[in-house]
């Protein structure tokens, strides 16, 4: 009955995924991928790119899809 | 094909289209069916984020500083993510107090404040300047290159006059197009339709563009992505150029950056344009959340492989910030480089379009207004409509503001790469950060606070970032960058109290945010809020409320027709008639009549969105006695209201326990009747039962009593028939008795050890004839043998006998079998007994165990009567669960029909872990 429910659901999500995408883009993680070994010019860009495409894919779920489960 | 006429042609032409789409944009508006209606088109809008600084020096950055360049889109990024918690809010109070900018924003937080705003827009101009230069340099540059490439583009800039400098004339030619379209009309809500819908268009050019440029390097002149990465990592210099390393203050730098892109994001005048003031819908935001994120994904998709090509070849591609221009222009192409600079040019025009809109609006309702307010001259001489004065004052600005920009672009901004520019606006504009996003959360930031923290804020990143931007370029002595203002090490701007290895930017953001937000919060805890700061405190804080904006915010006195003079003395005669119009109609003009308060609210609103709040509210104050609500009338709305929702959210919880306690009754009460008629039927069986015994012993005995002569034969099988019948009659009542201890918890049992499969073996004894005369066919499989158990010996044989003689009736009727089966199941003996009949359906196995139930078989409708009492197995399973196991039904494994399987623990003393011998054997 009462609409929080669903909502507040929602919004819990939502603040996880920032935590997800602040430890994604902040250094320890970023220093960890960086001192990968790598043949070409390193990890750092092709990771900084997936990790966004990521968090921008699943906001786009989290925001599309109608009121969370 | 790179001649002055064509590429002047191109970019006119692009202008003319933006300005025909602008007024189509607008004209769409007028007529109610808009054009910016879709979240798609706010979120292209956003996009105005990416500059020339985005198109060009993202490459420049790349080039020099590495991946850092992707901070100033990842820290967006996490601003967009966060926007159901602080974009929707600002823009949910931006819509109910028509705010105009975001000076106009901080000023009515803080009590509507026209110092403040003042105050705000005044930094606004200062901080952005220098941004709108990098715009013009952006345009001037791309175009130098254009034309004299492959000669170097800088040194023809030095020579020239300044009336023969491009940058003058290109803003020149922006100031006009930006009046052409952008101040247009004056309307009651500073919204600009068409102004949004050229961005959107220009966004999609600059992506195009720039994508098209990034196809090309990596696929045309590089064969893919992996040949490029190869050569790269061929070069020495160039292997490590995209690490942490190359990143200016490693970590710190790192976090320094995307912290400040964050708050820029969201201070910078024209992001607060586009995102908060020309938000039609605050529905679009959950589109945009994400959609634009991707847009700056994709616009620096080819930001990494360019900056690299160009470095790989490096003198011909010239200077970084031009990679974009010079790489398809050294592999020889003619369209491709001014397709790129068309969507440089959008980049550059776009925002200088939104940002001098934004600031020439701070300028006017800031700035200008609160003085023109305040000088009685104008005040007692104003007769006419002042809307034609504001428009004036915005057209004004505008040329100022580019013409100022225009003078920092051709007295400094030679000596500055286009990202070092852009940076240093956005830490001017971070400083806005403080005061308006804490003054969202806290009630308690006051307006002296907020000033406090703005002033030393600004002051502390003039210091570290402006000031060393001057002494850069040689207005000042170059010493104070390495010594120190009269040689005091401690203050060098770049390195404040000896933090010299952070990169500039972090130590500005740290020293600055430190004095804003210190101060803020400090003053803000010292000094006492005005009544009306208070109050706009209370609105913006609780915005997200759901029953504030019902409220009536004014309690003052005034009349309709002193209101109307006022607003069309400010607003002219249409907007006036607007703002009566959506009066209710019972309440038709009359000039004598007290306005009332939802009037004056609208009234105030209106003039807000013309003219600021802060001078909105100077108006309003002159012709209406009384004050706004007060903060207490405003909380105890809020506190009503929240009370009312917790009332109504424990009714909804309690009617909702009673329904289901109603349906719980209504489930028992069916639950009851069902029984009640399984009593009266057992009853009535019972009787039946029990009298048809009762009728032949008595016809028997009459029949003895009364022929004494009967043959001794005879007379043995009637004696015979009496003493079965009263067995049957007896075992009956004695069904009745077990049934009734069982219930009433007297039913006394006698626990012994005893070996299961020795009782399993004298229960099929004992029954073995019984089932021979029917002509049942008996099978034993003692698979555990002995099996100990703790039971009741009399009782357990009565419950397998019991079960043995039921599954002997429900057997099939022509080849009746019936199997009985002891085994191990983990850790418990199961003893089960298994027919060959119709089986029991799923949904019967369960009412089996009822008292009174009867099976009814369809085969069986004939026999008339049923073949048992129906007690039986109820006891059974009570008697099982006495002896602490189970009984119940489940699908034969071996027969077809019905099992009954019962199941007992072991006796303690025996444990089953040891292996007991499978003996199987058969009657």
């Amino acid at each position: 009955m009462t609409p929080s429910g669903p909502q507040s659901r929602k919004t819990e999500r939502l603040v996880a995924l920032v935590a997800i995408a602040l430890v994604l883009f902040c250094p320890p993680l970023i220093i960890v991928v960086d001192r990968l070994p790598s043949p070409h010019i390193g990890w750092l860009s092709l990771y900084l790119f997936s990790a966004w495409a990521i968090i921008i894919g699943l906001a786009a779920w989290l925001m599309e899809h109608r009121a969370g489960r | 094909m790179r001649t002055d006429p064509i590429i002047l042609g191109t970019a006119f032409g692009y202008l003319a289209l933006l300005f025909v789409v602008a007024a189509w944009g607008d004209r769409r508006a007028e007529q109610g069916r808009s054009l910016i209606g879709s979240p798609t088109v706010y979120a292209l809008s956003i996009a105005v984020y990416c500059t020339a600084w985005t198109f060009y020096g993202s490459v420049g950055r790349a080039a020099e500083h590495g991946p850092s360049f992707l901070l100033i889109y990842l820290g967006p990024t996490l601003a967009m993510l966060l926007s159901p918690f602080i974009i929707r809010k600002m823009v949910r109070i931006a819509a109910r107090q028509r705010i105009t900018s975001i000076a106009d924003f901080i000023s009515a937080r803080y009590g509507k404040s026209s110092s403040l705003g003042a105050l705000v827009a005044l930094m606004a101009l200062i901080s952005i300047t220098p941004y709108i230069a990098l715009q013009l340099k952006a345009i001037t540059v791309s175009h130098a290159v254009l034309i004299n490439y492959p000669a170097a583009a800088d040194t023809t800039l030095v020579d020239e006059h300044f009336w023969m400098d491009k940058s003058l004339w290109v803003a020149l030619v922006l100031a006009v197009f930006i009046i052409l379209f952008g101040t247009r009309h004056l309307d009651a809500s500073e919204r600009h339709e068409g102004m949004v819908a050229a961005i959107a268009l220009e966004s999609i050019v600059k992506l195009v563009a720039f994508m098209a440029v990034g196809v090309f390097v990596v696929f045309v002149m590089f064969e893919g992505p992996g040949a490029l990465f190869d050569q790269v990592a061929a070069t020495p210099g160039l292997a490590g150029s995209m690490r942490l390393d190359s990143v200016p203050g490693g970590a710190t730098g790192w976090v320094g950056m995307l912290v400040l892109a964050f708050l820029a994001f969201l201070t910078l005048p024209r992001q607060f344009q586009v995102l908060v003031v020309e938000n039609v819908d605050e529905q679009h935001l959950t589109r945009a959340s994400w959609l634009f994120p991707l847009y700056m994904l994709l616009i620096n998709l080819f930001v990494i492989p360019i900056a690299l090509a160009g470095l790989l070849l490096g003198v011909s591609a010239g200077d970084p910030d031009s990679f974009v221009l010079t790489l398809p222009l050294s592999a020889g192409l003619e369209g491709l480089p001014l397709l790129v600079f068309i969507g440089g040019l959008s980049a550059a025009t776009g925002m200088v379009i939104v940002e001098t809109i934004a600031l020439s609006t701070m300028v006017s309702n800031q700035l200008v207004m609160p003085l023109l307010l305040r000088s009685r001259r104008l005040h007692l001489s104003t007769k006419g409509e002042l809307a034609g004065w504001l428009l004036g004052i915005r057209r004004v600005a505008i040329v100022l503001i580019l013409l100022l920009g225009y003078l920092y672009h051709a007295l400094i901004g030679d000596s500055y790469s286009l990202v070092t520019i852009g940076l240093v606006s956005f830490a001017g504009a971070a400083q806005f950060a403080p005061a308006l996003l804490i003054g969202l959360y806290w009630r308690g930031a006051t307006r002296q606070g907020a000033a406090a923290g703005l002033i030393a804020g600004f002051v502390v990143w003039c210091y570290t970032l402006l000031l060393p931007g001057f002494a850069q370029s040689g207005w000042l002595d170059a010493g104070l960058l390495t010594e120190g203002p009269w040689g005091i090490a401690w203050l060098i701007p770049y390195g404040l109290f000896g933090l010299e290895d952070w990169d500039i930017y972090t130590h500005s953001l740290l020293w600055s945010m430190l004095a804003n937000v210190g101060l803020l919060v400090g003053v803000s805890l010292f000094t006492r809020p005005t009544p009306l700061e208070q109050t706009q405190a209370a609105l913006f804080t609780e915005a997200m409320h759901p029953n504030l904006q019902t409220a009536p915010l004014w309690r003052g006195q005034t009349t309709q027709g002193a209101l109307s003079e006022l607003l069309i003395r400010y607003l002219g005669n249409q907007a006036t008639r607007r703002v009566f119009r959506q009066n209710r109609a019972d309440n038709a003009f009359a000039a004598d009549e007290p306005a009332n308060a939802e009037l004056i609210t609208r009234a105030e609103q209106a003039l807000a969105g013309s003219l600021g709040s802060a001078s909105a509210r100077v108006l309003i104050n002159s012709v209406v006695r009384g004050e706004a609500l007060d903060i207490e009338s405003i909380l105890s709305i809020l506190d009503t209201t929240s009370q009312t929702l917790e009332y109504n959210r424990r009714l909804e919880q309690k009617s909702q326990e009673l329904a289901q306690i109603g349906e719980e009754l209504r489930a028992a009460n069916e639950r009851l009747r069902e029984l009640d008629r399984l009593k009266d039927e057992f009853v009535a069986m019972v009787s039946h039962e029990l009298r048809t015994p009762l009728t032949s012993i008595r016809a028997f005995a009459e029949i003895l009593r009364d022929n004494s002569e009967l043959p001794d034969e005879k007379r043995q099988h009637f004696l015979g028939v009496i003493v079965h019948e009263s067995q049957r009659l007896s075992r009956l009542i004695e069904e009745i008795l077990d049934l009734a201890r069982l219930e009433s918890g007297r039913l006394t049992l006698n626990p012994v050890p005893l070996d299961l499969a020795a009782l399993a073996r004298r229960s099929v004894d004992t029954i073995a004839h019984l089932h021979q005369e029917r002509g049942i066919k008996l099978e034993m499989s003692l698979e555990a043998d002995p099996a100990m158990v703790i039971g009741d010996q009399d009782r357990l044989e009565q419950v397998i006998i019991n079960l043995l003689d039921n599954a002997g009736k429900f057997a099939d009727r022509h080849q009746p079998m019936v199997r009985l089966s002891l085994y191990r199941h983990r850790h418990h003996f199961r003893l089960s007994v298994e027919d060959n009949g119709a089986g029991i359906s799923v949904d019967e196995r369960e009412r089996v165990f009822e008292k009174f139930h009867q099976i009814q078989q369809d085969g069986d409708i004939p026999h008339g009567r049923p073949k048992g009492s129906g007690l039986g197995l109820p006891i059974s399973r009570g008697i099982i669960a006495h002896l602490g196991g189970r009984l119940w039904v489940e699908d034969a494994r071996t027969l077809g029909g019905a099992c009954l399987t019962l199941e007992l623990p072991p006796a303690p003393d025996h444990p089953t872990t040891t292996e007991s011998s499978a003996s199987p054997s058969s009657p």
